[in-house]
């Protein structure tokens, strides 16, 4: 049984849990990510991992409601536990494989997206703990719905965008990363997008058209995430790779988002995923 | 002993029009008249071809003489001197060509039902455990940690216990049992009432089993040994990567791997309205390949409503399943069409599967195992109109461990190198079942798993 520590709301549908997993504590890296399960008839859900503390031995999860499991989790309170909580699970952050004296002199690109901007907050804390303060843009269909904007700013420098224009540069974030190198003189070495898979697809090609290096985090549908399913695979360059194992980390100029897509949203007309009332509030244009 | 040609006991199996659409046990076993009837044909042959038959050498004609004099119990101490899941075993092993398959009775007659024998025995002592506890040696105090729950770490940790050893099994999955609770279906293996049973059985030896552990994640095999304190490490991680045909859309919504769709329904119920896991069949689902997995997910599809075939290269007699659920199978009225195999998978423009194009086999020349070879009828190809596929394609061990593990070797089909005893290039680390030999079977693992934990003591004991 893995124990809620606690518990805040980052939005109405949105929360934040620190959850006592000493042994996944004790392991995680920025880029990796854990299964839970909520109670017998849970699913196992996976959840990248947003922060964790291994004194403490506290892994921090960030889930938004979109369908009974999701639910189900944002339900528990402090003192409620759940089932299961196995990880870490999938492969660090490439971030992690840079020596650091290169690593030094690297200008590095974040951009994070609705609910996926809390799992960017590990690897630019971990840049920041060695020296490399990056850039993190976050994207939001209006200022309400942005998630983790002062923890970012800790230890990144942060540049808003907002469908509407309530915050920061009014546009999408395609725009926003065209707009800080063409007018700002901002230069990259390395981009790390997390976020709605549209999303992904979109700023891949924005950082395709300045020959940046790109890796985005995959939130494929998973059973087990130990690589014994396959139902997460993925083609990347061509070949078919499992997201559990493999990634979730992958060449972002490389994936194929539409196969992702299509994929992803395998189980969404299925009536124990979704139910028929779901109204998507991720606040990133473009997902219906 | 009954006369000689005195027809095998039937076994009591629920109707096939019924069992296709629950997930109940089919085959009821055997009651004690039965039980002992069926014993009593048992000629106790001074050479018992069986028991040479037996991967772990079960004394076969042993049990079954106690069986037919009526000492159930007995008989049960016999089978638990050479295996420890004697109710799975008498569930899941292939008979035929194990035990049953060298009977001598079965030459002219049938012969000795001694999987459904050992099932009786089995799930006796299940009933009677708690009169049966074993006194335990004292502990030696010596740690051996055991990844993976499945057949060949349950074995091992149980051989372990009784020689004293303190033992933990680490499961990655959330619940305890592997293949025999992420695989095999609840009609050919019930969970509760069989599988964890006898896990509690092992945990009664003072076993302790922690899940949700992923090795090679969670904790490295030399953390186990440098900062967990353990002497030694068993890995019977199991085969559990699926393998795909590599043909044109096999990343259609609507193929699954047969592990995929096995796993949503075993493991996490989906076939139960109450679970959150979905589970899709659609109206017609294909099945590729002739193994006990391909089975499975063929009549699990069935159970879940949707007119389901199996398409394999060979001809039946090369169908590697075992002879008891390719007939329950037909029975249930599974779908089977042999020398065909798929060569493209068909999509909507949705991307979803609407049909598998298929090629005619016929049989050529036998190959390295000895089974005649397939060989594409050239212009044969046709089209299954279906909206599920399912690969049963046998499954490789999961590269995990090995990848984060230095000095233990994997062959080249990525299983992990170890010698009949179970030790593996890593000196204090041991191996045994699926992980070592690729997908096999649940008395092989097991033995592998006895035999590892004898490597084991000695190792310890040096």
């Amino acid at each position: 049984m893995f124990e809620v520590v606690s518990k805040r709301f980052l939005s109405p549908n949105i929360t934040e849990m620190k959850v006592h997993a000493p042994r996944v504590a004790a392991s995680a890296q920025p880029g990796q990510f854990i299964i839970l399960r909520v109670d017998e008839e849970g699913e196992r859900i996976p959840l990248t991992i947003c922060d964790y503390d291994r004194e403490a031995g506290t892994v921090t999860i960030v889930t938004q409601t979109v369908g009974n499991s999701s639910a189900k989790i944002n339900a528990l309170n402090p003192g409620d536990v759940f089932l299961d909580f196995a990880g870490p699970l999938g492969r660090p952050s490439d971030l992690l494989d840079i020596p650091e004296d290169q690593l030094r002199g690297m200008r590095i690109l974040f951009v994070a997206g609705g609910v996926g901007t809390a799992p960017v907050y590990p690897q630019a804390k971990w840049l920041h703990e060695h020296g490399v303060r990056a850039d993190v843009i976050i994207g939001a269909r209006t200022k309400d719905l942005f998630t983790y904007v002062d923890e970012m700013q800790q230890v990144a420098d942060v540049y808003l965008a907002t469908d509407d224009g309530s915050a920061g540069y009014h546009g999408l974030v395609t725009g926003l990363i065209k707009d800080l190198i063409d007018n700002q003189g901002h230069r990259y070495d390395h981009c790390v997008i997390i976020g709605p898979m549209i999303m992904m697809k979109f700023a891949a090609l924005t950082t395709r058209e300045y020959d940046i290096p790109t890796m985005v985090s995959l939130n494929a549908l998973m059973v087990d995430g130990t690589g014994m399913c396959g139902a997460c695979r993925v083609t990347v360059d061509g070949q078919t790779r499992f997201t559990c194992v493999e990634g979730p980390e992958f060449d972002g100029h490389k994936v194929d988002f539409d196969e992702a897509m299509r994929r992803q949203n395998m189980y969404r007309n299925h009536p124990k995923t979704h139910p028929a009332d779901h109204k998507c509030e991720c606040g990133v244009n473009n997902v219906k | 002993m009954a006369k000689i040609g005195t027809p095998r006991t039937p076994v009591r199996e629920q109707d096939p029009a019924l069992r296709a659409t629950n997930f109940e046990e089919v085959c009821l076993g055997y009651d004690a008249e039965e039980a002992r009837r069926e014993a009593e044909r048992c000629l106790n042959c001074k050479v018992p071809r069986c028991q040479g038959q037996c991967p772990v050498h079960v004394d076969i004609p042993g049990f079954i003489a106690r069986l037919a004099e009526g000492d159930v119990a007995g008989a049960a101490d016999v089978i638990a001197r050479d295996s420890s899941l004697p109710s799975v075993c008498g569930r899941v092993c292939p008979q035929e060509s194990q035990c049953e398959g060298a009977c001598v009775l079965g030459v002219k007659f049938e012969p000795v039902a001694i999987g459904k024998l050992e099932r009786y025995v089995g799930d006796w002592a299940i009933a009677n455990a708690a009169s049966r506890r074993q006194e335990l040696p004292p502990r030696n105090g010596k740690r051996v940690a055991i990844v993976g729950s499945g057949p060949a770490g349950l074995a091992c940790a149980s051989d372990l216990a009784r020689l004293g050893y303190e033992v933990k099994i680490f499961e990655a999955l959330h619940k305890v049992g592997g293949v025999l609770v992420y695989g095999i279906p609840e009609f050919r293996l019930p969970k509760e009432r069989i599988v964890a049973r006898e896990v509690e059985a092992v945990k009664s030896l003072g076993v302790e089993i922690e899940t949700d552990v992923v090795v090679g994640r969670t904790m490295t095999v030399d953390d186990l040994l440098d900062r967990e304190g353990f002497d030694a490490v068993f890995i019977g991680s199991g085969a559990g990567l699926p393998r795909f045909m590599g043909i044109e859309g096999e990343n259609l919504n609507g193929v699954f791997s047969a592990n995929e769709f096995l796993t949503r329904a075993n493991l996490m119920h989906a076939y139960d309205e109450h679970a959150d896991t979905p589970i899709y069949t659609g109206k017609r689902a294909v099945i590729v390949g002739g193994g006990n997995v391909a089975m499975d997910a063929v009549r699990t599809a069935k159970r879940l409503g949707a007119d389901a075939v199996i398409v394999y290269r060979r001809s039946e007699a090369e169908l590697p399943a075992r002879v008891e659920e390719v007939h329950h199978a037909k029975q249930e009225g599974i779908d089977f069409r042999m020398l065909t195999n798929p060569v493209r998978v068909l999509g909507d423009e949705n991307g979803w599967v609407r049909g598998v194009e298929c090629v005619q086999m016929e049989l050529g020349e036998p190959d390295e195992s000895g089974r005649r070879s397939p060989v594409v009828k050239e212009g044969s190809n046709f089209e299954i109109p279906c909206d599920v596929v399912i690969m049963a394609l046998g499954t490789s061990p999961n590269p995990l461990i090995k990848s984060t593990t230095d000095g233990l070797d994997t062959n080249r089909r990525g299983c992990i190198v170890a010698d009949e005893e179970g030790r593996t290039t890593r000196r204090g680390v041991f191996a045994g079942g699926d992980a070592v030999t690729g997908a096999a079977t649940v008395i092989l693992a097991m033995g592998a798993g006895r035999k590892a934990a004898h490597a084991i003591h000695e190792y310890l004991s040096e």
